[in-house]
């Protein structure tokens, strides 16, 4: 997809009242929202999608000075324990342990964080189902991070 | 030169790193705790990397985190700061074995400094005149201690090998209570330290903490910077520091600067380091060394005109000492202020709020700190939160600065020592210069 076409396909959301927009032309996909909500619909169809949220953060969010003021989710925020390379699957030619929808249980490993060559599993602290995967798969993680929403 | 940093501290001694780094064209990394998102330096570093709560062993004392940050961002060196893991050889090990460049000497000979046994006999054998003693670790035997003890002369201190700065010390007055005094120590560091070795040394009654500033780099290039004197101690932390000691001689200062400057060249020393003396009689007697850039390298840069941390960087980078001993020049005098969050009579930290914060300015004022009007001061970490730098051509003019920066530096919403230092610069004493370490402990009546 042009990035010219990216950029006035912002221009218009920005301009107006629109949350979240996907478009789909052919096997590229782009979908281009103001701010995470829980109302907004889980996309479960696999395909390339290419989140610019940050440029409209930016014109919606300037009264915030810090770029850290959390989300909110609804449900237990699952967090890093530690700081590492996350990785959704046991191996690159694995399913990943969870997705979106999925119910799990207490004790249930959700993923792995690599540091210094050890890989650590992470586990579900509750039961319930995933609703919310916030990493993607190989993805640096520090302490603290929200992971997954469990509801 | 090196391309991306790890900033492995917290603080004023961060944002200094971060302002080196940022000159020298490097890419900085800060990790920090949960409690410290707010940190000046966390805020303007080109990247951040939450390693962890509050407390600081689960997070600036975390040797795999702080490793595994240094991985997941692709930096190349971990600067330790002071404090935390900076003396700390398995951490230094663990940095070099992990890929990475450890900005400081190498790990053996962080060992070879931590123990101050094996660090007072190096020091012996590379001519640096050391405190009268054991000459090492005491034995079980007492009547070989008293022996000792009788040889170097009551009243002697009993020392941990593993300890220093301060901890793991005991004054003995007589040999009626030298036993216990050994074995309690001895239990004290075993408990603390991890380890019991104890020595002992001559206890000098009134000496001054005099200094040793030095660079080393990795081509057998050593030089000193001159000496601070850090004789204005409370509970061994000191308060108020300076450069040049007062009423030293440029011989003595050359003649004790060039040993420590030969020492670094025989134990391979990389980076910058201090060498501690104390100072009494006209004798230098050396008690330990720090492998790592200490709190008070203002004072030293402002006398010399040379960058120590800027130095320490470059020194990592494999470059060579950009100065020969001979371009090393001293002027003025400088004096350091260390503000700390507590308050000013009974010392009790005082973390909270900073409403309102208004640095000093003007010729000759340095202010080094990484507060700002709305941060708050957790209270998980030491109650240093800045430190007030002053020169000037002489150590009076150096005073009157002070006097004045004291006066208009203005931290509200938390206690701070800034009335402590307004009176010490009143202190006749303090002004006339040369006071030893037991000066403000008497003032204060401790």
């Amino acid at each position: 997809m042009d990035i010219r076409k990216i950029k006035k396909l912002i221009e218009m959301i920005s301009a107006s009242d629109i949350a979240e927009i996907e478009i789909r032309e052919g096997e590229d996909a782009v979908r281009i929202s103001r701010y995470s909500s829980n109302s907004l619909p889980v996309l479960s169809a696999p395909q390339v999608v290419q989140q610019l949220a940050p440029p409209v953060n930016n014109i919606t969010s300037l009264a915030k000075a810090p770029e850290d003021t959390p989300p909110q989710y609804q449900g237990h925020v699952v967090t890093s324990p530690m700081v590492g390379t996350l990785y959704r699957a046991a191996s690159p030619t694995s399913k990943p342990f969870v997705e979106e929808g999925q119910r799990v249980s207490e004790g249930e490993t959700l993923c792995i964080i690599e540091a210094m060559k050890i890989l650590n599993q992470i586990t579900a602290d509750c039961s319930g189902v995933i609703s919310k995967v916030l990493v993607e798969n190989g993805v640096p993680v520090e302490y603290d991070q929200p992971l997954f929403v469990i509801s | 030169m090196l391309s991306k940093v790890i900033i492995a501290n917290r603080g004023e001694i961060a944002l200094r790193i971060l302002r080196a780094c940022r000159e020298l064209g490097i890419r900085t990394v800060a990790v920090h705790s949960s409690a410290d998102r707010d940190l000046k330096h966390v805020r303007l570093a080109d990247e951040s990397v939450c390693i962890g709560p509050a407390p600081a062993n689960q997070s600036y004392l975390n040797i795999p985190a702080i490793i595994s940050a240094a991985e997941v961002t692709d930096a190349v060196a971990i600067h330790p700061g002071y404090g935390f893991l900076s003396e700390n050889a398995d951490f230094a090990e663990q940095v070099e074995r992990s890929g990475f460049i450890f900005i400081g000497p190498r790990p053996e000979t962080i060992r070879l400094m931590g123990d101050k046994v094996s660090a007072i006999s190096a020091m012996r054998a590379a001519g640096v005149p050391c405190v009268p003693g054991s000459n090492g670790s005491l034995g079980e035997d007492d009547v070989e201690n008293a022996r000792i003890a009788r040889e170097i002369g009551y009243p002697v201190i009993i020392k941990a090998a593993g300890g220093g700065g301060g901890r793991g010390m005991r004054v003995v007055h007589s040999e009626a209570a030298l036993h216990n005094a050994i074995l309690l120590t001895r239990s004290e560091a075993g408990a603390a330290f991890g380890n019991d070795q104890v020595y002992m040394e001559k206890y000098l009654e009134n000496p001054r903490h005099i200094e040793f500033q030095v660079l080393a780099d990795t081509q057998g290039n050593a030089i000193h910077l001159g000496e601070r004197d850090c004789s204005m101690q409370r509970r061994h932390q000191k308060v108020i520091e300076e450069a040049p000691a007062p009423n030293l001689s440029k011989t003595l200062r050359n003649k004790i600067g060039e040993r420590c400057a030969q020492a670094c060249r025989e134990i391979g020393y990389r980076g910058a380091g201090t060498f501690e003396f104390l100072y009494e009689n006209g004798e230098f007697y050396f008690i330990e060394m720090n492998t790592r850039v200490q709190v008070e390298h203002p004072v030293t840069e402002l006398v010399t005109g040379i960058d120590i941390v800027r130095e320490q960087l470059l020194i990592a980078a494999g470059e060579p000492l950009g100065y020969e001993q001979k371009d090393v020049r001293f002027h003025g005098h400088a004096l350091e202020c260390r503000i700390n969050a507590e308050d000013p009579k009974n010392f009790m930290p005082s973390p909270g709020l900073i409403s309102l914060y208004h640095a000093p300015g003007g010729p000759g004022v340095r202010v080094d700190t990484h507060i700002y009007s709305g941060y708050r001061v957790p209270p998980y970490y030491d109650s240093m939160i800045g430190k007030l730098i002053t020169h000037g051509e002489t150590r009076e003019s150096a005073m009157a600065r002070m006097r004045t920066a004291l006066d208009e530096m203005i931290i509200d919403g938390i206690k701070t020592n800034i009335p402590l230092h307004q009176s010490l610069l009143e202190d006749t004493n303090f002004q006339t210069g040369g006071t030893n370490i037991h000066y403000l402990e008497k003032k204060l009546g401790l």
